[in-house]
């Protein structure tokens, strides 16, 4: 570990401690081992679900993470549920008029412009500071009352929806446009079906497919948003921990939390390939009836 | 199959047949699974990359969509002097010079040379890619599907310019189409593939007007004449769509699932190409058997009365 | 747009690199007078607790940034391009592999990732942009790629390669040229990334807290004493927001800019139309209203920025019950147009009018959708080329059957179900049952065309407008769809508009012929008059160059020229260019259709003179 400027045994035991008192601890957090034999150790615990020990607190790292994961998953949650209901709504009003468009097309890159921590935080001078409508910071767990709950994660939420919503509200504009300039709207028109039908039970039936995958990746990016956003919240979640860990340079306890994101990443990933089969006929049946009549020839 | 030297020889067939696979064999996109390509006496099926890529200047193409078949980036006096690169010729006023006679060659006034291509129409731009197939000389010319995707009368005029330069540089051509009344008028030799199998080869006008395989028969026709007192005649009743074919890999004839003469033996046992004629082959087990057969009225091939 | 973003970003590139001599104050410098200042003479964006000028540290600030920028840039380039073109390039196992990897790196959040590295090398910026670039250089391999392959199958350059030009030449002549713009476009994008993610970690302390601003830091600053003053923070938020916007923009502009140069083969040069004077008398009387469908001048205009271009001119045409009129011309001489405007669906920028359309005696308006809603697929029934792009890929053939005949008759699902199948049976399915229940793509062209036909037909309807119904299709499917369409017709008293550009077809299906040329009807006739006695020199001209009907081997009768395009049309006959027996009579002024000996309808003036001269059959 000599090519670290410094490390855990430091945040520890603070930087005037003496030599001995360094070594001391770090042999016991294992610092002292090569880092291929610390790492194969960690790999060895994780595939047994242990995620080893924070260096800070000595507490085991799945018990401190299993406890942020609730926090963390309202605020995405949250965010993704808001940000699908408002992007496809806009979106849809979008695909219908040229200028409406148009205005969707530079708020949605105005709204990814903004940096969210920086958004979090006009956020609560405006409803915190001044108008008081929501709690600045914290965290209120649910049980302890579902009103204070959502009002604590209310500025938090509204934070990671903006770019959520300014990219759900553009890809869906595009697919539904894309939907309805195919040849069979045309088709269906011709053949006396309604606007209203077309609209959603055509367009939006087809816009859906590419849109679902929005859906996941804009997820996962709130699940990277947490970082700065719990901490600009003081929100008790996996993100706000990541970067106290960091500061602290805890390193198995980062390790736990990219395993914790990457399995929530893995579990949305499969439901939006669930989402896809189930939306797009195409792969249903690339595996079921081998395109039963595709190659058939003609009779003679 | 082969191509003469100085022929036409036409490959006509549905999509599907293998037409298009067939010429990127020959062009050497694809590599041969099986058999040998030879050209001008020697084979050229396994050679190595660079010994196929000096072969470029005397085998040539042309596709059917000319306006992707020339890099919009770049000007038409640009792409016709790629092929010429190509062969290390670096003299700028050779290029210069070899691209002027080659678009006049074409039709194409030379000092439209630095446009782009999209400033040019559809019938333009396919006169622009026979000038760049052409540009080296080459002794073979595939032709893939190079004027379906013209109006008729376009048509007609690049079908004149590839007669007028067969003519001039003793071109040979493989043409390929799905469209045998025109195979029927430009073509010396015809060769009609199915499935990519051959299904009969021959004299283009011999084999148009008394077809010695079903298929054929059938292909010649549905494609309707443009004569409506004949074409009334050839109309056949709406068919009912059965159920689909399985695709598997038959033993028997390819054609058989659709073949109207088809008897057991044909389900069994692939026929293999044999000569019927001098110069005419057809893989068939019911030749000559069917062209008298009662189950079809067989209509021959009647092409109209000159207007 | 992307000029002015280009313009913001190089001004700040040079405001950053003279930072120390512009900036009001020195690096650092405290000013415990004005703690919080809010914008003033002194401090035009205010102060911040310690009383340093914000814009300095604004300006400050910029410098460091934009190098960390530059270097993330690099290795986001450098990985992207390389991997990017090996994967495109080499496909196989190395572009699977690549891929697999592109896909695990773009799955987890790169922040996280990033945080894991900081945790090793603590508070350096170099290495936070270092992992950054790796990560976000998954994205580009991907772009890259893409193109790569796309370029790879492009007919030019298999062209290329057939001509011998070596893999190398290809590389920097044809692949470049192309990833370059799409490369460009995610670089300046990603450049705006990096800029918030050193923001952010700068937010939480997360880089070096030197001496030296940064705007991230800065906002850090602002975040501890928002409850004495909440300005400081809107300066250096601004800051990043306006550059990171402008680089969007710049990527934005960079793909337009280079994939414009290809696109512009669309948007041909189009002038004005010409103001034809609107002349009502110049058609004939029109015929007995017994007609079906009745047609009378109508036009169809794009409103385009150079002022309107006519692309369908004065067309009059009528169909009867159980008639095949077929509207004959070749491309772009506005023949789909024509039927689409008829439907009244017309694309978006093209307007019709029509002096007179009628259908089955109610009055259509081209510009009223609602004058549509009784007659589309209950009257008029429509099939169009593409069979498989016209059914909707989500839903079963039987759900769009349902669907339009429920539209049509009210009815339950259950009896519609059984009129679909009974339709399908009409379209001569053998299995309806099992067509109802499969999806298009599971459908072969030929098939889809049948389904297509099945759901013209399934609100009973009097006229079939059939666009090019068969184009598409192999020539035994041809033959097929065609003799279908005779036994409707046959069958149920259909009258079938055909627009078609096969002579063959033609001479198959019609009874009636309507050929168009630029935009113009130049001649109508019955169906044998127009192929053994055409009127109209352009008529004549078409049977002769078809190799159909010509001697084998024989040297095709052309016409020099094309058809003019859209807003060049000449006054008078618009085949004058083009017309052998082109006289100054030709081109006075605008042509009427006339009455010629065989009946035909032909808007050659100098037909009779040709007649006589022997130039148009007798
Ligand atoms: S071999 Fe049999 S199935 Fe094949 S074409 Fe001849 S008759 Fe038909
Ligand atoms: S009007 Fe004149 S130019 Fe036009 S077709 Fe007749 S003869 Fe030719």
């Amino acid at each position: 570990m000599a090519f670290l400027p410094g490390d855990a045994a430091v945040s520890l035991v603070g930087r005037n401690a003496t030599e001995e008192q360094l070594k001391q601890v770090r042999e016991d957090l294992g610092l002292e081992q090569p880092v291929w034999a610390q790492y194969g150790q960690w790999l060895e615990g994780a595939v047994r679900g242990d995620l080893g020990n924070s260096m800070i607190n000595r507490q085991p790292v799945t018990a401190q993470l299993n406890g942020r994961l609730a926090p963390s998953m309202s605020l995405i949650v949250g965010a993704t549920l808001i940000a699908t209901t408002l992007g496809v709504a806009i979106g849809i009003l979008g695909a219908q008029r040229g200028r409406i468009g148009r205005v969707i097309d530079s708020g949605s890159i105005g709204g990814l412009a903004v940096p969210d921590f920086w958004l979090g935080l006009v956020l609560i001078v405006l409803f915190a500071v001044h108008l008081g409508w929501f709690p600045p910071t914290g965290y209120v767990r649910w049980n302890e009352g579902v009103g204070p709950w959502m009002r604590s994660v209310a500025l938090p939420i509204a934070t990671l929806s903006v770019p959520a919503t300014a990219i759900l509200a553009r890809q869906t504009r595009e697919a539904m446009s894309t939907a309805l300039s195919k040849e069979y709207v045309r088709t269906l028109r011709a053949a006396g079906i309604g606007e209203c039908s077309i609209l959603f039970r055509h367009g939006l039936r087809n816009a859906a497919i590419p849109v679902v995958t929005v859906v996941g990746l804009v997820f996962i990016g709130s699940l990277g948003g947490t970082v700065a956003v719990e901490s600009v919240f003081a929100i008790p979640g996996l993100g706000s921990t990541a970067v106290h860990a960091t500061a602290t340079r805890d390193l198995p306890l980062i390790q736990g939390v990219v395993v914790y994101f990457t399995l929530i990443v893995i579990v949305v990933n499969l439901l939006v390939d669930l989402a896809y089969r189930y939306l797009d006929p195409r792969l249903q049946s690339a595996t079921a009836t081998d395109g039963a009549f595709a190659n058939s020839g003609a009779a003679p | 199959m082969t191509v003469e030297r100085g022929r036409t020889t036409g490959l006509v067939g549905e999509s599907g047949a293998g037409k298009s696979t067939l010429a990127k064999v020959v062009l050497g996109l694809v590599p041969v699974v099986e058999g040998t390509v030879g050209f001008d006496g020697a084979e050229i099926s396994g050679l190595p990359a660079v010994r196929r890529r000096a072969l470029g200047a005397r085998l040539q193409a042309v596709y059917q969509d000319p306006l992707s078949s020339l890099n919009p980036s770049y000007s038409v006096f640009w792409s016709l002097a790629e092929p010429l690169r190509a062969r290390g010729i670096s003299d700028r006023s050779e290029i210069a010079a070899r691209v002027g006679a080659t678009l006049e060659a074409v039709g194409i006034e030379s000092d439209s040379r630095d446009r782009r291509p999209h400033e040019f129409s559809g019938g333009q731009l396919q006169r622009i890619c026979i000038a760049r197939a052409i540009i080296t000389s080459p002794e073979l010319v595939i032709l893939d599907e190079a004027v379906s995707a013209l109006d008729l009368s376009v048509q007609a005029q690049i079908l004149n310019l590839l007669r007028d330069l067969q003519a001039q540089r003793s071109l040979s051509y493989l043409f390929i189409s799905h469209d045998i009344a025109v195979v029927r008028h430009c073509c010396h030799d015809v060769t009609v593939l199915y499935q990519g199998q051959v299904m009969e080869a021959g004299d283009t006008v011999e084999v148009t007007d008394s077809p010695a395989h079903p298929y054929t028969h059938a292909l010649l026709q549905a494609s309707p004449v443009a004569n409506p007192v004949a074409q009334r005649k050839r109309q056949l009743p709406a068919p009912t769509v059965a159920a689909p074919v399985p695709t598997g890999r038959s033993s028997g004839c390819v054609y058989a699932p659709r073949c109207p003469f088809a008897v057991p033996e044909c389900h069994r046992r692939r026929p293999q190409l044999r000569e019927i004629a001098a110069g005419r082959t057809v893989a068939c087990h019911r030749y000559p058997e069917w062209t008298e057969g009662s189950t079809t009225s067989r209509v021959a091939y009647t092409p109209a009365q000159r207007l | 747009m992307g000029a002015a973003a280009f313009v913001f970003l190089l001004a700040l590139v040079a405001v950053g690199a003279l930072a120390e001599h512009i900036a009001p104050y020195p690096l650092g410098k405290q000013d415990l007078q004005n703690v919080l200042s809010g914008p003033s003479r002194t401090h035009w964006l205010g102060s911040d607790v310690l009383g340093r000028d914000l814009l300095s540290q604004l300006l400050y600030g910029i410098g460091p940034s934009l190098v960390a920028t530059f270097e993330a840039l690099v290795v986001f380039l450098v990985i992207g391009t390389t991997f990017g073109i090996v994967a495109g390039y080499k496909v196989g196992a190395v572009d699977a592999a690549i891929s697999r990897v592109v896909e695990l790196v773009q799955s987890i959040p790169a922040i996280i990732i990033i945080l894991v590295v900081l945790g090793v090398f603590p508070s350096s910026v170099l290495a936070a942009m270092v992992a950054l670039g790796v990560l976000a250089s998954a994205g580009l391999v991907r772009v890259v790629r893409g193109s790569t392959l796309s370029v790879r199958e492009e007919l030019f350059v298999i062209a290329a390669r057939v001509s011998g030009v070596g893999p190398a030449r290809i590389m920097r002549t044809h692949v470049l040229r192309r990833i370059l713009g799409p490369m460009l476009a995610q670089a300046s994008v990603f450049a705006g990334l990096t800029l918030v993610v050193q923001a952010a970690l700068s937010y939480l302390g997360l880089l070096s807290s030197s001496a030296h601003p940064t705007w991230g830091g800065m906002i850090g600053d602002a975040s501890r004493v928002l409850s004495r003053s909440t300005w400081p923070l809107f300066p250096p938020g601004a800051a990043i927001s306006l550059t990171v916007l402008a680089f969007g923009a710049l990527g934005d502009a960079l793909r337009d800019l280079v994939a414009d140069r290809a696109v512009t083969a669309t948007r041909r040069t189009v002038q004005p139309a010409t103001a034809a004077p609107v002349d009502g008398a110049d058609a004939p009387a029109p015929p007995a209203s017994d007609a079906l469908l009745e047609v009378r001048d109508l036009s169809v205009v794009h409103a385009g920025a150079a002022g309107p271009v006519s692309l369908v001119t004065d067309v009059s045409l009528s169909i009867y019950q159980r008639e095949t009129v077929a509207l004959v011309g070749e491309s772009g001489c506005g023949k789909s147009l024509t039927a689409l405007a008829v439907l009244g669906l017309l694309p978006p920028g093209l307007r019709a009018s029509a002096r007179h359309l009628h259908f089955d005696g109610a009055r259509l308006d081209p510009g009223v959708q609602d004058t549509y809603r009784a007659v589309r697929g209950r009257d008029i029934g429509y099939v169009s080329q593409h069979a498989l792009a016209s059914l909707d890929p989500t839903h079963t053939v039987g759900s769009h059957l349902r669907e339009v005949i429920r539209r049509h008759e009210p009815m339950s699902r259950r009896a519609a179900a059984i009129r679909g199948v009974e339709l399908l049976e009409q379209v001569k399915f053998a299995e309806p049952e099992q067509v109802m229940v499969v999806y298009p793509h599971e459908l072969s062209g030929g098939m889809a065309q049948r389904a297509n036909i099945a759901l013209a037909i399934a609100g009973r309807p009097k006229l079939l407008i059939a666009d090019e119904p068969t184009t598409a299709l192999d020539v035994t499917l041809q033959a097929e769809i065609l003799a279908l369409l005779r036994h409707l017709k046959n069958s149920t008293e259909l009258g079938i508009l055909l627009i078609t550009h096969d002579w063959g077809v033609v001479a198959d299906m019609a009874d009636r012929v309507v050929v168009m040329y630029a935009g113009e009807v130049v001649e109508q006739a019955d169906t044998d008059m127009a192929f053994t006695h055409p009127r109209f020199p352009y008529t004549l001209a078409l049977m002769s160059a078809n190799p159909s009907t010509a001697d084998h081997g024989s040297k095709l009768p052309t016409v020099a020229g094309r058809v003019p395009p859209p807003g060049s049309w000449p006054v008078g006959c618009r085949f004058a260019d083009r017309c052998p027996h082109e006289t100054d009579e030709c081109s006075a002024g605008k042509l009427a259709l006339e009455v010629a000996d065989t009946g035909s309808l032909t808007r050659c003036v100098r037909a009779g003179s040709l007649l006589a001269a022997g130039a148009l059959p007798r």
